[in-house]
């Protein structure tokens, strides 16, 4: 079985600095399979500086990989020939998470779904790209006669998200790589678009890629989880393990600060045991050993390797060292054994 | 409302004037803040939560205006203040941790300076040496090393600033502090840390605070008693518990139910709708075009916020009579 797009063995550098040459490390040597035989939602997790944009940006083909391959269907995406390439940008598209960004205030919110159709020439007369515009647009459960004809001020941010949503349906995608897409959305609509997603991973097999900082929703959405921390996959498996009992030290902290909404279930009062924040170092360690309450001398010395914890986690910790190591894209092997949600009876998307 | 309020609220109301007419954000607020506790104010954006703040501060700008009501601290209405009475009552007894302070900070000034600009220009008897110890004892308390007196912003991580600007909140020890947002731009771990310090230093000092955000998730965590706000009107205030385990007004029941548990998976609820137009406001409850339990009155009359039990207030038809 061959994964949709995979990472393989990548590195992400990004260099800058005037005078003296500063390097930031984003991503390092990751493997990742994505979207297999069945089409699953897939959440990257991580906080700011864990490099979950830097790993969507590669895999929309925005960045080039410093090392290592990006590979759609087997095949680089950087030496691959035009047509194939087109193929790619059709079948992989993207929501991101600013809804307002997004669009340009002089156009009318068509534009932003039209351009699309154009471009790929999905239509060949006007009516048929009326028609797929409204077929996009009730599919993530908007009313074409509200929605078209206005400008992006006129409507809600929530209308607004679900548009690109919309706009990357209308490609019938593959995969969709949907970053932070309800970060700056209200809680009350919150739902509504990670149900417009969810449906359309169920009912059009289409792959999602949900890279978020929200262990919350990704809990709900997704059926597999792989963790960062500065660049390296801490933990991996199936979603509900890994947030009911995560094994990573980093993934424990990352649960144990969730603002669950339940005044029954709150922060315990003691202090926190990992600290903060601390300023990168180099180091040919672990990571987030500086602030690991188990740190261990190993754990300063050499960097950690997954190992495979259970038949469906893994976790890049020293303190699993006697469980089997994963080799590279073996990785693929912990994921796509979660759980699916069940769907909802009749449960669509509000308008 | 009792006597035990530090800050009583009494029918606030706020508009914009725009060329089109009056945006009415806030329109007609009234609760009370019990000393000493910590009262969080959720509702969507756009439903007024920040004018409110504004509002008590006496920083709206035109085309805003108060046009009507009290806010008593301690007695004292900071609606009929003068400007310069209330640039004393200012950071002095109510300050604000505005939303988005963080990236507010003054680049090309040092820490020391940004907190000790706020202690003279509201309360000028200190003098440089106690201003020094004062900045030195408030970066304590907010668990900052001495030395980020010095640094400049760029130099500090956004948990730090973030405690910066709570230093430069209770600077003065203020007996109401409003927090709007406070830690939208944070991750989690460095939102629960500088959570954790903010309610720390609301029991040692015995600030009342007002926690306003979107998250109800911080709100169950953080707050003794939670308002919701709808469209600038509340429409509901009660104990925390109260709220999260049997919401009374639609409105929230709604919300309560929209949220990601761990208990159940997989739900994904919404409010069906839009919220309104606070310029063309609906009739009666601004609530009833969403509401699944709309009566026939609920076009007509607006309800008021009423006492449904002992400490709960709701405004709602449903609970009346």
């Amino acid at each position: 079985m061959t994964a949709l797009m995979e990472l393989r063995n990548v590195t992400k550098v990004y260099s800058g600095g005037l005078f003296r040459k500063r390097y930031t490390v984003a991503l390092e040597d990751i493997f990742l399979p994505i979207g297999g035989e069945r089409p699953g939602i897939l959440t990257i997790a991580g906080e700011s500086g864990s490099g979950k944009t830097t790993m969507g940006m590669l895999l929309l083909g925005f960045l080039a990989p410093t090392r290592g391959q990006i590979l759609y269907q087997g095949k680089d995406l950087w030496q691959m020939p035009k047509t194939e390439w087109m193929t790619f940008r059709r079948e992989v598209q993207a929501i991101f998470q600013d809804p307002f960004e997004v669009y340009n205030p002089f156009y009318k919110v068509d534009h932003v779904l039209t351009v699309p159709i154009a471009k790929f020439r999905l239509a060949r007369s006007k009516e048929e790209t009326r028609a797929l515009v409204e077929e996009a647009l009730l599919g993530v459960g908007l009313r074409p006669d509200e929605t078209l004809g206005r400008y992006p001020h006129q409507l809600s941010g929530g209308q607004r998200q679900r548009i690109t949503v919309a706009r990357a349906l209308l490609l019938k995608p593959r995969l969709i790589i949907a970053d932070e897409p309800v970060s700056m959305v209200d809680a009350s609509l919150r739902a509504t678009i990670l149900e417009s997603l969810r449906k359309l991973n169920r009912e059009m097999g289409i792959s999602i890629l949900y890279i978020t900082h929200d262990l919350a929703t990704a809990y709900h959405i997704s059926e597999n989880i792989v963790v960062l921390y500065q660049g390296s996959v801490t933990e991996a498996g199936d979603v509900d393990s890994v947030i009911k009992e995560p094994q990573h030290p980093y993934t424990q902290l990352l649960v144990s600060s969730i603002p669950w909404p339940d005044p029954d279930r709150r922060w315990e009062r003691e202090e926190l045991v990992a600290r903060g924040e601390t300023l990168e170092e180099e180091t040919r360690g672990c990571k987030f050993a500086p602030r690991c309450p188990f740190v261990m001398s190993i754990c300063h010395e050499s960097h950690p390797p997954l190992f495979r914890t259970d038949s469906s986690r893994a976790a890049a910790c020293y303190l699993y060292k006697d469980a089997p190591v994963i080799e590279g894209s073996d990785i693929g092997g912990v994921l796509g054994r979660g759980e699916r949600v069940p769907l909802e009876e009749g449960q669509a998307p509000a308008t | 409302m009792s006597n035990n309020d530090i800050l009583q609220v009494k029918d606030l109301r706020t508009y914009y004037h725009t060329e089109a007419g009056a945006v009415k954000a806030v329109d007609g607020l009234t609760f009370g803040l019990s000393r000493g506790l910590k009262l969080g104010l959720v509702g969507e954006s756009g439903c007024g939560k920040s004018t409110m703040a504004l509002s008590f501060m006496r920083l709206i700008k035109p085309p805003g205006r108060i046009e009507a009501g009290q806010v008593l601290l301690d007695g004292v209405d900071l609606i009929r203040l003068s400007e310069e009475e209330m640039r004393k009552v200012r950071l002095n007894e109510i300050s604000l941790i505005p939303q988005g302070a963080m990236n507010s900070l003054n680049p090309v000034m040092r820490v020391r300076n940004q907190i000790m600009d706020g202690i003279k220009d509201h309360d000028s008897g200190m003098t440089k040496e106690e201003m020094r110890a004062r900045v030195r004892q408030v970066l304590e308390s907010v668990e900052l090393e001495p030395e980020v007196a010095n640094m400049y912003p760029h130099e500090l991580s956004g948990g730090m600033k973030q405690r910066v600007c709570v230093a430069i909140a209770i600077s003065l020890r203020p007996k109401v502090v409003i927090a709007d947002e406070p830690t939208s731009a944070l991750d989690v771990v460095i939102q629960r840390q500088v959570m954790e310090t903010i309610g720390r230093l609301q029991e040692q000092l015995g600030i009342s605070m007002i926690l306003i955000g979107h998250d109800m998730g911080l709100m169950a965590q953080f707050v003794e008693r939670l308002a919701v706000m709808y469209a600038g009107k509340l429409a509901e205030i009660a104990s925390v518990g109260d709220i999260f385990r049997e919401p009374l007004h639609p409105y929230t029941q709604l919300l309560i139910s929209s949220l990601p548990t761990l208990s159940v998976k997989g739900v994904f609820r919404s409010i069906p709708g839009i919220t309104p137009s606070l310029l063309n406001p609906p009739s009666g409850c601004l609530f009833h075009p969403r509401c699944p339990k709309a009566m026939d009155m609920c076009s007509q009359q607006v309800p008021v916020l009423k006492e449904a039990s002992p400490g709960r207030w709701v405004a709602c038809h449903l609970y009346e009579g």
